[in-house]
C-alpha cells in the first residue's frame, strides 16, 4: 500500500482543511491558543482513526440506504468516549473547547472520510488514512493557532509552556492585536492560509507546464 | 422567566452572538450555499425549521427520556439521531412540495444533518439549562441569525463576483473567508447591545 502517498495526501495535496475545505467550524473557532489547537487536533485524529477502522470493518454489513445514519452513530459513539475521557483527565482542555468537542460528531472531515474512503477500502488502509488526515488537520490547526496566539495575545504555547502555564511572551502586551483572537482574525487567517495554498498549487502547475513545454 | 429574558435570548441569538459570525457554527453551508440569494434564502428557512423543531424534540427527549433514565452521557448520540431523522423528513417534504427548491439546495439539504449550528443549538440548550420555551426561542432565533448572516453574505458575494478585482490566489474560498471576516467585524458592533 502506498503509505507515503497517503501521508503526503493528508498533509499537502489532499489536506482536509486547506484543500478539501472540510471541518471549517472547529478550525476557526478553537484556534485561539496552541494548547487548544493541539488538543482538538489529537482528539479528531483519534476519533477519525477509530471510526475509520470500525466503519471499514463494517462496510459489508451496513446497508447502502442507511449508511450515513450508521456512520454517524459510530462516530457519535467515539466522540462521546473522547468527551468523557477529556472531562475526566484534562478538564481544562475540555472547558476551553466546550461545545466543540461534542460537535466533532458533525465535523465534515470524519463523515467525509467515512463516505469517501473507509467505506470503500480495507481496514489497514483506512487506519493509515485516519492517521494521515488527522495529522494534516492537526498541523493546520497548530499553524493557525500559533499565528493567532502570537499576533493576538503575543504569547507562544499558553496553557502548556512557561511559568504557571501562561506561555512564553514574545510580543509585549501593549503591542498585541486582540482582534486576531476574535472571530474576525480566524476568518482572515484561514483565508490567507488557503490563498497561500492556492498560490503554491498554481505556481507548481505553471512550473510543470513549462517543463512539458520545454521538452 | 419573563418577556425580557425571552427578548434578550432572541437578540443574543440573532445579533450579539450570531451563530455563524460570532460562534462559528455552521460555516460549511454558510460558504457552500451562499453564491445566490434565492438558494441562500431557501437554506436559511430550512435551517430555521430544522433548528426550531429539533430544539423542541431534543428538549423533550432530554427531559423525559435521558434525564429520567440517567442516560445523560448519551445526549450527543440521541441528538444527532433526532436531527438526522428530522432532516430526512424535511427532505421528503421538500421533494414532494417544493421540487424547485429541493433541486437548488441539492447536496446541502442532507448536509443540514452535519450542520454544526443545528447540533450546536440543542447542545447549548442543554448546557445553558434552558427551559422549554427558552429552548424553542433560542432554536428559532438562532436559525434566524443564521438566515440573516447567510443572506447578507450572499448579497455581498453576488456583487463581489460581478465587480471585484482581487489576486488570483484569493479566488473562490479565500476571498469568501475574508469577506466573512469583515462581516463578522461588523457584527462585533452589536456586542454592546443589551436591554436590561
Amino acid at each position: 500500500m502506498k503509505i507515503g502517498k497517503q501521508f503526503r495526501g493528508g498533509l499537502i495535496n489532499d489536506n482536509p482543511v486547506l484543500v478539501q475545505l472540510l471541518g471549517m467550524c472547529s478550525t476557526l473557532a478553537i484556534t485561539t491558543t496552541l494548547f487548544n489547537g493541539i488538543g482538538m487536533g489529537i482528539s479528531v485524529m483519534i476519533i477519525l482513526t477509530c471510526s475509520n477502522v470500525v466503519i471499514s470493518a463494517l462496510r459489508k454489513v451496513i446497508p447502502e440506504k442507511i449508511r450515513i445514519a450508521a456512520f454517524v452513530v459510530v462516530i457519535a459513539g467515539f466522540v462521546t468516549m473522547v468527551d468523557l475521557l477529556l472531562q475526566a483527565f484534562l478538564p481544562d482542555l475540555s472547558q476551553s473547547l466546550g461545545v466543540f468537542i461534542p460537535l466533532i460528531v458533525v465535523n465534515c472531515i470524519i463523515l467525509g472520510r467515512a463516505e469517501a474512503f473507509s467505506s470503500r477500502n480495507g481496514i489497514g488502509a483506512s487506519f493509515v488514512d485516519g492517521i494521515a488526515q488527522g495529522i494534516g488537520y492537526t498541523v493546520v490547526l497548530v499553524i493557525i493557532s500559533i499565528i493567532r496566539e502570537l499576533l493576538g495575545s503575543g504569547t507562544f504555547g499558553s496553557g502548556i509552556l512557561g511559568p504557571g502555564g501562561v506561555g512564553i511572551r514574545i510580543i509585549p502586551e501593549e503591542n498585541t492585536a486582540l482582534l486576531i483572537v476574535l472571530p474576525f482574525g480566524g476568518f482572515i487567517t484561514l483565508g490567507c492560509l488557503i490563498a497561500f495554498m492556492q498560490w503554491y498549487f498554481n505556481r507548481k502547475k505553471a512550473a510543470s507546464k513549462d517543463e512539458v513545454a520545454s521538452k | 422567566m419573563s418577556l425580557t429574558s425571552i427578548i434578550s435570548i432572541a437578540l443574543g441569538a440573532i445579533l450579539v452572538e450570531n451563530f455563524i459570525l460570532v460562534k462559528f457554527l455552521g460555516i460549511c453551508p454558510f460558504i457552500g450555499v451562499s453564491k445566490k440569494m434565492d438558494t441562500a434564502l431557501g437554506m436559511g428557512l430550512a435551517v430555521i425549521f430544522v433548528m426550531g423543531v429539533s430544539s423542541i424534540v431534543c428538549w423533550l427527549v432530554n427531559e423525559y427520556l435521558l434525564v429520567t433514565l440517567k442516560l445523560e452521557f448519551m445526549q450527543t448520540v440521541a441528538y444527532i439521531l433526532i436531527i438526522a431523522a428530522l432532516v430526512q423528513f424535511v427532505e421528503m417534504f421538500l421533494q414532494k412540495m417544493l421540487p424547485s427548491l429541493y433541486q437548488a439546495l441539492g447536496i446541502y439539504l442532507p448536509l443540514i444533518t452535519t450542520n454544526c449550528a443545528v447540533l450546536g443549538v440543542v447542545l447549548l440548550n442543554t448546557q445553558y439549562n434552558y427551559s422549554f420555551i427558552e429552548s424553542v426561542v433560542y432554536g428559532i432565533t438562532g436559525g434566524m441569525g443564521f438566515t440573516l448572516a447567510i443572506l447578507l453574505f450572499a448579497s455581498i458575494r453576488e456583487r463581489l463576483a460581478a465587480t471585484a478585482d482581487y489576486p488570483k490566489a484569493f479566488e473562490g474560498f479565500p476571498i469568501a473567508l475574508v469577506t466573512a471576516g469583515l462581516l463578522s467585524l461588523a457584527f462585533m458592533g452589536f456586542s454592546g447591545l443589551k436591554i436590561w
